[in-house]
């Protein structure tokens, strides 16, 4: 077993220098990502949590660049595979922290069957998912969220795949928890990252990340200052969804289930839809998810999902401390012995 | 292995009606659909027999297919088993006895008995439909295709229905027992007793009563049969084999991986995580491993191939013991993660029970064809050991070996068994647990101050001078915090280094550190007896059986032949090269197309000669003896 600092002792108190490794930062100048690991290094300290008890593992991408730049413990491991390997991690190691740190190729494509099991599983994992919706490592092809027909040097005639909304795909994986933010808004990020990392089990985040070298302006339209208030819809659990500069718009339920955004002023305060991030059944999530089509119309952010449910890693190590309380600790020389035995001599 | 049932003595048995003949030794093969439950009655016959103490050795062969249409070819499951008053290795060449459950189960295995075998029919099976299922045209028990065989025809199911019947089960359900009346007559033919087989019913059938019953009452119909209906004019003995001093079970190769595997867990002190995912043979490691949660151990059943090793290199990286169980299209899927093993330098044991290929190819098969797969199938200079068990037995002890390897290097570690193994079962005589050394997991230290009381910082890819590992520091401790990953890692601070010179250091630092293995492993074994055969037979793996039981045979008729089984495949064993350039021809039996010999070939540059055989099945020991013959008349 490995012997770890005793878990009673004062947690020092660091900055944000004390997150951060002395490795040079290599994304392209003016890369969303910067703010996003600004955003994380300067959060960390606020966490009250250990440096060697955390530990970032990511994948293949720009993002999956991210733990190298922590003063922590981290792997960068292979295209997709990170939260495979940060299941091992998380269940094998419950008094860590471990931070997936992911793009949308990595966890979407070539990942996406770790991710939608991990996030079914319930493994305490916080994944940060950085969505710029293209290929950025690989020089600009395609992504799955990319919007249909773009064209990128793998489909110069547009690419013909619907892309995926991830927020609606971690719902549908039975994610727990499932949020949204964007580069653009670090006390937002680091609301989100906080809320994601209090949560017990898998907390699933898709941030909106600017790749300024291959698909830049992405979010432009929903992200930038002046867009921001009449396009970002936040979404604050126990309150009614508003958004505007004078919180003049909101969202309605209609009596067939969908979802629309109104004028406050044409239906009232009462008839606005309360949002309600612990209801058991995610149907209303999804129907959230689904509000905006893509980062060109009024987009909802903010936390869209957090309910209890077991976690997996304390429910596998509930059934190994139930075995031993029912059959004491293995004994060998038994399990050897346990079909049947004869002697010879 | 002698030959056969030759050494028959007359004596008279209990049972005033039947002689009970004494026997050396005997195979049985029981066939019949893969519904009939051969595997069960097979498995039983072999528990009573290990508990009588016989040698044994067993060979269950089934089909891919979980229900093939009932009474086809395709559907045909059997089960070998060579027991023996003396000391034995395969379970048998030619069985001396086949129970054949339905005319294509006599169908399927007709052709591989011994010279005037016993072929037990149940011949309430060869109605006209069953018989043109198996495509006989004429009934083999009729048209007198069988006389080269003792044939004896019982009405196995029509029996089990009527005993059955006056216990209340309906015929359709009681047909069901029919394979213990099997087992009952079979019992019988070869003295075994039937406490164990009725206790065990009561056991295993104990929350179903009827069926308990149903069983029971067809077991003792079918030893009943043997001992009244006069159809048999004797029964047989197979007395106790001499074994050596000491406790022994019964235990199939991947029973006996699972048991090494936690074993290792104890030996390091590192708790054991296995991530995996269900696949043919591997399968029964993952369930016999995640009933042992008493252990400690933690099973992981991931969504896919890729996830059960990722898993498992994850727990390493953590300071748990990783590892992953696959068969060979599970290694084609993990193989990317190995790679990552090897840069990250963690340790991770990775098992391969291997079948037969390419791709899905012969799932419930044996064969040998994953060894340059596991020695070469990654991108890039990835180097990996590779560690191969024997026996059934054997696969407690690779287990161990190969976490110690694993550990002490900080590497991923193949090792590689493979269907025979898996499944067959042979006595284990228990080892002494004490015999095996610890396996120190050598963690890092933190706190380590620089002279200015700052923190020095932490070089996870420094090196231990002899073994060539770097430090292991799994998260948690302070001071050790580092980044590790798939990029070509800077030598010593292990920082992303692009540099040529340093990825030449780095590449030939991992090919040496395994190398250097072979420093820690035995030495080269030969087993020559007179020193002064002109052949020798070089094996890895589950060829061991066949291949000493080969040499014992052409031994026997005077002949000579050594023998050199290797364990580890990667690296081999010191010697190995000066061994083989004593003999004057080098013969390589391996069930694949000649993966060995090629390795030997161009490690050693000796005339490395491969038999090789793809069928699926084991080498039989008359395989061996005839390839070292022909080579010795040759010189
Ligand atoms: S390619 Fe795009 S995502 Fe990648 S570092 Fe450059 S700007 Fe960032």
């Amino acid at each position: 077993m490995v012997e770890t600092a005793a878990p009673n002792s004062a947690i020092p108190s660091t900055s944000r220098k004390d997150w951060s490794s002395d490795q040079e930062v290599r994304w392209c100048p003016g890369c969303g990502d910067y703010s996003i690991l600004a955003a994380v290094q300067m959060l960390m300290p606020e966490l009250g949590v250990r440096r060697e008890n955390t530990v970032f593992i990511s994948g293949i991408g720009c993002a999956a660049r991210f733990p190298y730049y922590m003063n922590t413990y981290g792997m960068h491991s292979i295209h997709g595979r990170a939260p495979a390997i940060a299941t091992g991690l998380s269940v094998t190691r419950p008094d860590l922290d471990v931070w997936v740190v992911t793009g949308d190729g990595d966890a979407l494509s070539i990942g996406g069957n770790h991710l939608i099991h991990a996030l079914r599983r319930n493994v305490k994992l916080t994944i940060l998912m950085f969505n710029n919706q293209i290929y950025g490592l690989t020089k600009g092809q395609y992504s799955p969220t990319s919007e249909v027909a773009k064209v990128t040097k793998s489909t110069p005639f547009g690419s013909l795949d619907t892309p995926f909304n991830p927020v609606s795909l971690a719902l549908g994986a039975e994610a727990s928890f499932v949020a949204r933010t964007h580069d653009m808004d670090r006390a937002h990020m680091q609301e989100v990252f906080r809320r994601a990392h209090e949560h017990d089990g898998a907390a699933f985040v898709e941030v909106y990340q600017n790749c300024n070298v291959f698909n830049d302006g992405a979010f432009e339209k929903i992200t930038s200052r002046d867009a921001r208030s009449s396009m970002l819809i936040p979404l604050t659990h126990g309150e009614p969804i508003r958004f505007g500069a004078d919180l003049e718009r909101g969202v309605v339920q209609r009596s067939d289930g969908r979802l629309e955004t109104v004028d406050v002023s044409d239906v009232g305060v009462e008839a606005l839809l309360v949002h309600d991030e612990s209801r058991p059944d995610p149907g209303l999530a999804f129907a959230l998810s689904r509000l905006s089509r893509g980062p060109y119309e009024p987009t909802p952010i903010g936390v869209f999902r957090a309910v209890d449910r077991l976690e997996y890693g304390s429910e596998m190590s509930r059934q190994v401390s139930e075995a031993q309380e029912r059959k004491g600790v293995g004994d060998l020389n038994e399990l050897l012995r346990s079909g049947s035995s004869w002697t010879v001599g | 292995m002698t030959s056969g049932t030759d050494s028959k003595k007359k004596t008279e048995g209990e049972n005033p009606d039947h002689a009970t003949e004494k026997i050396d030794r005997v195979v049985i093969r029981f066939a019949g659909d893969s519904g009939d439950g051969m595997q069960l009655t097979g498995d039983r016959f072999t528990s009573v027999s290990a508990l009588l103490g016989n040698d044994l050795a067993t060979f269950p062969d089934f089909p891919a297919e979980i229900r093939a249409p009932a009474g086809t070819l395709a559907g045909v499951s059997a089960f070998q088993v060579h027991i023996s008053d003396h000391d034995i290795l395969t379970p048998g060449d030619a069985p001396n006895v086949l129970v054949a459950m339905n005319p294509a189960a006599l169908k399927a295995n007709i052709g591989i008995l011994g010279k005037g075998a016993t072929v037990i029919v149940n011949v309430d099976a060869f109605d006209e439909r069953n018989l043109s299922k198996a495509g006989y045209e004429t009934n083999p028990i009729t048209d007198g295709s069988l006389g080269a065989y003792r044939v004896y025809e019982v009405p196995m199911t029509s029996v089990t229905q009527e005993v059955c019947k006056q216990a209340g089960v309906k015929p359709r359900d009681a047909e069901r027992s029919k394979n213990f009346f099997a087992l009952g007559l079979v019992s019988w033919l070869y003295t075994r007793p039937t406490s164990p087989t009725i206790e065990w019913i009561e056991k295993r059938f104990a929350e179903n009563p009827k069926v308990a019953e149903a069983n029971t009452r067809a077991y003792r119909a079918g030893y009943d049969f043997g001992e009244t209906a006069e159809l048999f004019e004797s029964n047989y003995e197979v007395r106790p084999a001499s074994f050596e001093k000491g406790e022994y079970v019964q235990v199939t190769g991947n029973t006996a991986l699972a048991w090494g595997l936690i074993a290792a867990s104890r030996l390091s002190g590192l708790p054991l995580f296995l991530g995996s995912y269900p696949i043919t043979p591997a399968s029964d490691i993952l369930h016999e491993l995640s009933r042992r949660k008493e252990f400690g151990v933690k099973t992981f059943q991931a969504e896919d191939e890729i996830a059960g090793v990722g898993a498992a290199l994850g727990a390493s990286f953590g300071g748990s013991l990783g590892v992953t169980t696959t068969s060979g299209p599970g290694l084609d899927l993990k193989s990317e993660t190995i790679g990552l093993a090897v840069g990250l330098e963690l340790p991770l044991v990775v098992v391969d029970v291997q079948r037969g290929g390419p791709s899905t190819g012969l799932p419930t098969k044996t064969e040998q064809a994953d060894l340059l797969h596991a020695i070469y199938g990654r991108h890039g200079e990835s180097p990996v050991p590779v560690v191969a068990s024997m026996t059934p037995s054997h696969c407690f002890e690779a287990a161990i070996e190969a976490v110690r390897i694993a550990v002490k290097y900080r590497t991923p570690v193949i090792l590689l068994s493979d269907g025979y193994l898996a499944n067959g079962a042979e006595p284990w005589r228990l080892p002494d647990l004490e015999s095996f050394a610890p396996i120190d997991p050598d963690f890092a230290v933190g706190g380590r101050a620089g002279s200015n009381g700052a923190q020095e910082e932490f070089s996870p890819y420094t090196r231990n001078e002899d073994t060539l590992a770097r430090p292991w520091a799994p998260p948690g401790v302070p001071g050790l915090e580092h980044r590790i990953g798939g990029l070509e890692k800077e030598d010593g601070s292990g920082n992303v280094s692009y540099d040529p010179i340093n990825h030449e250091r780095m590449v030939r630092l991992r090919a040496e550190k395994v190398a250097r293995i072979a420093d820690d492993i035995p030495r080269v074994e030969v087993d020559d007896e007179g020193g002064d055969a002109d052949v020798v037979v070089v094996g890895w793996g589950s060829t061991y059986g066949a291949i000493a039981a080969g040499i014992r045979r052409v031994r026997a008729r005077g002949g000579k032949a050594a023998q050199i089984h290797l364990v580890h495949l990667n690296p081999l064993p010191r010697g190995l090269g000066e061994a083989l350039a004593e003999y004057k021809k080098i013969l390589v039996p391996e069930a694949n197309l000649g993966q060995l010999s090629k390795i030997l070939r161009a490690e050693y540059l000796v005339d490395a000669r491969a038999l090789t055989k793809v069928q699926g099945v084991p080498f039989r020991a008359a395989e061996i003896e005839e390839a070292i013959l022909s080579m010795t008349e040759g010189s």
